[in-house]
């Protein structure tokens, strides 16, 4: 029981990364901006969120210093991609060569530094409830703030006017600049949620996940939560449901490696990188007849004035 | 006032020259500002980066050794984007054709086989490294898979393979332990070009490689192809072309020539297989290609600038205790103002008084 | 121009002295770089009228009304709402300026009713809304339902969801930009009777057409713009079709000349029970298309956009493939499984719709447009290598011959005007002296001048034995140039009639997908 309950647990921990990082593409990609240096933002993300709780001594301060890391990476980014017009596929990738580069300026001096991690949720009684005690009420809060972010922005894009007119601008730009909707500018909020989120996602690691800051510390993270989006199908709720099964494959192959499995570690640590080429192959082929992303997806607007 | 872009009727062709130049004096502008934040003497800084290599034969020549892997790269992968495929994992196919050809060397090891080693490796790191791009390209076509994610996921899968091998099976019996294949026999050695220097073979296969590119794209109907079905697909379709095939034989060419990229370093300056073998040749390769202009000559050029940033920043961190990672940031941030100013070939910059402009609230 | 400036504006002082008029542009100039789209506009609309906006394609009249609307910033004069200078964009629409655009500004995958929240300020309720959105469309006789996603709806419905969304603003002014070039002439009527209803309830109306009889029936005053600046302001019910024309055109256009005797031959393109998945995911189901076509012969195919067109142009074209070779034959030869280049060594030649990224790569030069469809059968390429000289020769010899105007010898295919563009690509085709020309909307968008070149030339080609079919929204344009016309309804295409019978009353009831035998027969009984 224990061990499922640590499974649990350490699904739950490594699920959490991916599940903010997607959520806040996701409200990208529903406006129309296909934003690649979602790794770029993560990785700067850590290096600035381990720096702020190392000088600080506050986990809290550490994860605003990450949310605002991501969010100014993703203002470059609009200003690129949205403010002169370029693509946004090279835009994506110039800024995860660029974060990758700056995060290791940043971390340098931080690497081999140690922080208290951010503490759990403790309730007399709840807490101890076997199983699902830790589960529900012993997390830390990143994981309380994801599940609650996917909630909000599910809330939003369905719910709300401004989520409605966020979606207009992802399907047509043209008609929703006809109407008088300052496209560019919803645009630069989404992608800038984005890097909210994804500096958020990459403040986790060094902030909950393992206490000390390791330059190149994402490991893919970034390009898994791009991947995790189009297997959502553009849809929060999947989104949850995709990110706990990558979660799972991840803590399992680690499992697995401790187990001693006979097979090399290395081929072990490859599977949640080959798992996300499984996964878009059967899911691109499944919706074969149609795509389900929104459909001005990644296309350059530029305002006739 | 705001600053609006307006599209121009025609493509710029002052700007298409000179804009790459614009570029790198506002990354060396940017650069200053940095040295001196880092609390570093902003021009002795510029010149340990830009001006102390060019002055000493060796650097040049290390400056040629790392510009051809770059190069090479960056040439496969700007008939891919000219064509609108977006392989992003050159890194990993350069990784898969070192760890073929290397194959081959460490099998040959203390054998008495005779000079075609070397063309077999180079043969088996160009065919792995095309079969390994395949993989997304074949996702692409057949089921639609973004090859932007597969293929970076190769990446890591490729360095895995790697790690695993040297650890493992190949590993130098007589290596202390390190992660390393034995250095390789001098019949799988790439020749060097002088005795005692540092240029190899290598330097003259990228140039043939650059001349070839120049060729196909501007005088071939296959050449056309490409650039035509990166520039209007649905035209391209119209042509005749099929968008499709077309992927597969650059996401092939590409992973070939990073494959052959791959074992040139491996058998050339480095001279065995270990981890590590790249800087992120294959991630600065897209640099390259843009900085290039996706044009031939243009990727020679700015491989060999790219490659004297390489230099320069070992050299600045030997002398000023400058990080490595500032060569990356620098990297990153050239390619911004590239991108940048590459969007004012098609836009022009227009002011408006913002009272004017459509607005309305989104609340 | 002064001198064309024809001061016989019958609505001014006698009909509405004492009143201002609701909207004015003062002097209204919209400059895009050296090119002058409006020139200096004054207009007055006046309350309960029906303004018509005159013009060719590229005269500047969407460049008015969208700077009226504001969505564009002029460069210079003002516009005036009942005497005050207009603020802005928002301004005017707040004042009560409601538009239907020409090219919807509607979003495929949301619902009718998301469609219509849009289009308001969002200041009550989705549910509220939505219970007003009945209630209007009941009221004028606009029919939707509002849960439906736009992209399951006709080009009909999806005018209907713009005009509703423009009425539930209660605008005193509405805007409509070219509104029946989408409609079947029994929609339209339906349309007019709707604006008729407007007009009388004191609202005023800007519609913009190049249609002369519908500008005559319909509309109160008429100003027409040319070249950007305006010619005049009239009655056109005092104007004949004619004069209005040489308003527009600021000439006597080039009457298009039949060859009188053209005969017919072998046929040249057939066509057998094709039937065709939809390639793309909101596309259209092609259902047993047959028909013949010889040598010497016109076709045309009538319809509403988006009822197969551009489908059947892809499957007689080689983009898509069917799996049965002899469901289209060309020259004799089953080609339902070739490829376009294929195709086109038999000798079929191919001008789709949309002349910018399908025609033409806009962003490649002219002789790198003539190699995009001349790589296979001219001469162009030798062993895979470009001969330069050839691709430089098409593009002269497209010059010459069908008037292509630009600015130098070889410049980039989205720099020209859309009709020029439209007479090289053409050109281009006709140059290669193919047996068989497939055309989509042949001068779609282009101005009067250019329309009468390619007019001819598809004349021309067809007198020299070619068999041509052309696909056109354009009623007028196709009994001008077929020999016989069909219509595509819903994916299906109804059997040929000839010219001289096909009435537009009768390709209206195709197009609307009536069958015609039926009302036929209602209308024998009736004589």
């Amino acid at each position: 029981m224990e061990l499922v309950e640590a499974i649990i647990l350490a699904v739950l921990a490594a699920s959490t990364p991916l599940l903010i990082a997607a959520t806040g593409e996701l409200v990208a990609e529903r406006s129309g901006v296909l934003n690649l240096g979602v790794e770029g933002m993560m990785i700067v993300g850590a290096a600035c969120g381990f720096a702020g709780a190392w000088l600080t001594g506050s986990i809290f301060i550490g994860a605003l210093f990450g949310i605002v890391a991501g969010t100014m990476m993703s203002l470059i980014f609009a200003l690129m991609a949205l403010g002169l017009a370029v693509n946004q596929v090279a835009t994506g990738l110039a800024l995860t060569i660029f974060g990758v580069g700056l995060s290791g300026l940043i971390g340098a001096r931080f690497v081999g530094e140690r922080i208290t991690p951010a503490v759990h949720l403790s309730i007399p009684g709840l807490t101890d409830i076997p199983l699902a005690g830790r589960v529900l009420f012993g997390e830390d809060a990143f994981v309380y703030v994801s599940v609650a972010l996917v909630v909000g922005v599910w809330w939003f894009l369905y719910r709300t006017r401004a989520g409605l007119i966020l979606r207009a601008c992802g399907d047509n730009h043209v008609s929703a600049h006809a109407l008088g909707y300052p496209v560019l500018r919803i645009r630069t909020f989404a992608v800038m949620f984005g890097g909210a989120c994804a500096g958020l996602a990459g403040a986790y690691l060094p902030l909950a996940y393992t206490p000390f800051f390791i330059p190149g510390m994402t490991a893919g993270r970034g390009w898994i939560a791009l991947a995790l989006v189009v297997f959502s199908s553009w849809r929060p709720g999947r989104l949850v449901v995709g990110a706990y099964l990558f979660g799972t494959v991840t803590i399992l192959q680690l499992h697995a490696q401790g187990w001693g499995v006979g097979i090399p570690s290395q081929f072990m640590s490859a599977l949640p990188y080959l798992a996300t080429i499984i996964v878009l192959v059967l899911l691109s082929r499944a919706r074969s007849g149609g795509s389900t992303a929104p459909a001005a997806l990644g296309t350059v607007f530029v305002p006739d004035r | 006032m705001q600053l609006v872009l307006e599209k121009r009727a025609e493509r710029s062709n002052t700007i298409a020259l000179v804009s790459p130049l614009i570029a790198i004096a506002l990354t060396i502008v940017t650069m200053v500002i940095l040295f001196a934040i880092l609390g570093k003497n902003p021009l002795l800084a510029l010149h340990a980066y830009f001006i102390a290599p060019l002055t000493d034969s060796y650097s040049l020549q290390e400056i040629a050794v790392k510009a051809t892997p770059l190069v090479m790269i960056a040439i496969g992968l700007s008939l891919c984007y000219l064509a609108n495929a977006w392989n992003i994992g050159a890194e990993g196919q350069f990784l898969i054709g070192a760890v073929a050809g290397s194959w081959f060397a460490v099998k040959t090891q203390g054998t008495d086989a005779g000079a075609w080693v070397l063309p077999a490796m180079l043969v088996l790191a160009a065919a792995a490294g095309a079969l390994y791009a395949l993989i997304p390209a074949i996702c692409k076509v057949k089921f639609g898979a973004s090859e932007i994610l597969t293929s970076l996921m190769l990446v890591y899968v490729a360095d895995l393979l790697l790690d695993y091998l040297v650890r493992g099976p190949w590993r130098d019996p007589h290596g202390f332990n390190f992660p390393t294949t034995a250095e390789f026999d001098p019949v799988a050695t790439v020749p060097l070009l002088i005795e005692g220097g540092r240029l190899h073979l290598g330097s003259i296969i990228v140039l043939l490689v650059v001349a070839a590119a120049a060729i196909l794209l501007a005088r071939t109907i296959k050449g056309f192809e490409i650039r035509v079905v990166g520039a209007a697909p649905r035209a391209a379709r119209f042509g005749g072309f099929n968008a499709n095939q077309l992927i597969i034989l650059t996401f092939a060419v590409s992973g070939a020539l990073a494959g052959l990229a791959g074992i040139i370093e491996v058998a050339g300056p480095v001279g065995h297989l270990q981890p590590g073998i790249s800087p992120g040749y294959g991630f600065t390769a897209i640099i390259v290609a843009f900085l290039g202009r996706l044009n031939p000559l243009g990727i020679l050029i700015a491989g060999l600038f790219l490659a004297l940033t390489f230099i320069g920043g070992e050299q600045a961190q030997i002398a000023m205790k400058i990080p490595l990672d500032v060569t990356k940031v620098f990297q990153g941030v050239l390619l911004f103002y590239v991108l940048a100013c590459d969007s004012l070939i098609l836009y022009r910059f227009k002011l408006v008084s913002s009272n004017q402009q459509v607005t309305r609230g989104v609340g | 121009m002064q001198a064309h400036q024809r001061m016989l504006d019958p609505t001014s002082k006698g009909l509405h002295s004492g009143e201002s008029p609701l909207l004015q542009t003062a002097g209204l100039t919209k400059r895009y770089g050296d090119f002058l789209a409006n020139d200096c506009i004054d207009i007055d609309i006046w309350p309960g009228e029906i303004h018509a906006l005159l013009g060719e394609n590229g005269a500047g009249k969407s460049t008015l009304v969208k700077a009226i609307y504001g969505l564009i910033q002029p460069s210079a004069g003002e516009i005036r709402w009942q005497g005050e200078r207009l603020s802005g964009p928002s301004d005017a629409r707040r004042r009560g300026i409601g538009m239907v655009f020409q090219h919807f500004s509607l979003f495929d995958n949301l619902t009718v009713a998301e469609n219509v929240a849009l289009g308001l300020d969002g200041k009550e309720s989705f549910k509220h809304m939505s219970a007003r959105l009945e209630q209007v469309s009941k009221l004028y006789g606009l029919p939707l339902d509002p849960r439906r996603e736009v992209w399951q709806l006709s080009v009909g419905e999806r005018q209907r969801i713009e005009i509703v969304r423009a009425l539930m603003q209660d605008p005193k002014f509405l805007i409509l930009d070219e509104p029946t070039a989408v409609l079947t002439p029994q929609e339209a009527d339906q349309l007019f009777i709707v604006l008729e209803r407007l007009k009388a309830e004191g609202r005023a109306i800007l519609y913009i057409s190049h249609k002369l009889e519908e500008v005559k029936r319909l509309c109160d005053t008429a100003t027409i713009l040319r070249g950007g600046r305006k010619i005049a302001t009239c009655n056109p019910r005092l104007e004949t079709a004619a004069s209005l024309a040489r308003m527009m055109v600021g000439g006597d256009i080039k009457e298009v000349k039949a060859a009188s005797a053209r005969k017919t031959t072998v046929p040249r393109l057939v066509v057998n029970d094709l039937s065709l998945a939809p390639g793309e995911a909101h596309g259209v189901r092609l259902e047993h298309i047959s028909f013949e076509l010889k040598g010497g012969e016109i076709l045309g195919i009538a319809g509403v956009a988006g009822n197969g067109q551009d489908e059947l142009f892809a499957a007689l074209s080689g983009e898509r493939l069917s799996k049965d070779p002899g469901t289209v034959v060309i020259e004799g030869i089953a080609a339902g499984h070739l490829s376009i280049t294929q195709r086109r060594k038999l000798g079929a030649a191919f001008v789709p719709e949309e002349r910018l990224g399908h025609g033409a790569a806009p962003r490649m030069k002219l002789s790198e447009n003539a190699l995009l469809t001349g790589h296979a059968a001219s001469g162009m390429v030798h062993r895979g290598f470009i001969d330069t000289a050839a691709t430089l020769k098409t593009v002269d010899s497209a010059t010459e011959r069908f008037d292509v105007r630009k600015a130098k010898r070889d410049p980039e295919a989205g720099s020209l005007s859309g009709g020029n563009l439209q007479k090289f690509i053409v050109g281009r085709e006709i140059l290669r002296k193919p047996a068989v020309l497939v055309v989509g909307q042949p001068t779609w968008g282009v101005d009067a001048g250019a329309a009468a070149v390619i007019r001819q030339a598809l004349l021309d080609l067809a007198t020299a034995g070619a068999a041509v079919l052309v696909t056109s929204q354009d009623l007028d344009e196709l009994s001008e140039i077929a020999n016989r016309i069909a219509v595509m309804f819903h994916g299906k295409l109804s059997a040929p009639l000839a010219t001289s019978e096909a009435s537009r009353e009768k390709l209206g009831l195709l197009m609307g997908g009536s069958s015609l035998e039926p009302k036929e027969a209602a209308h024998a009984v009736g004589a």
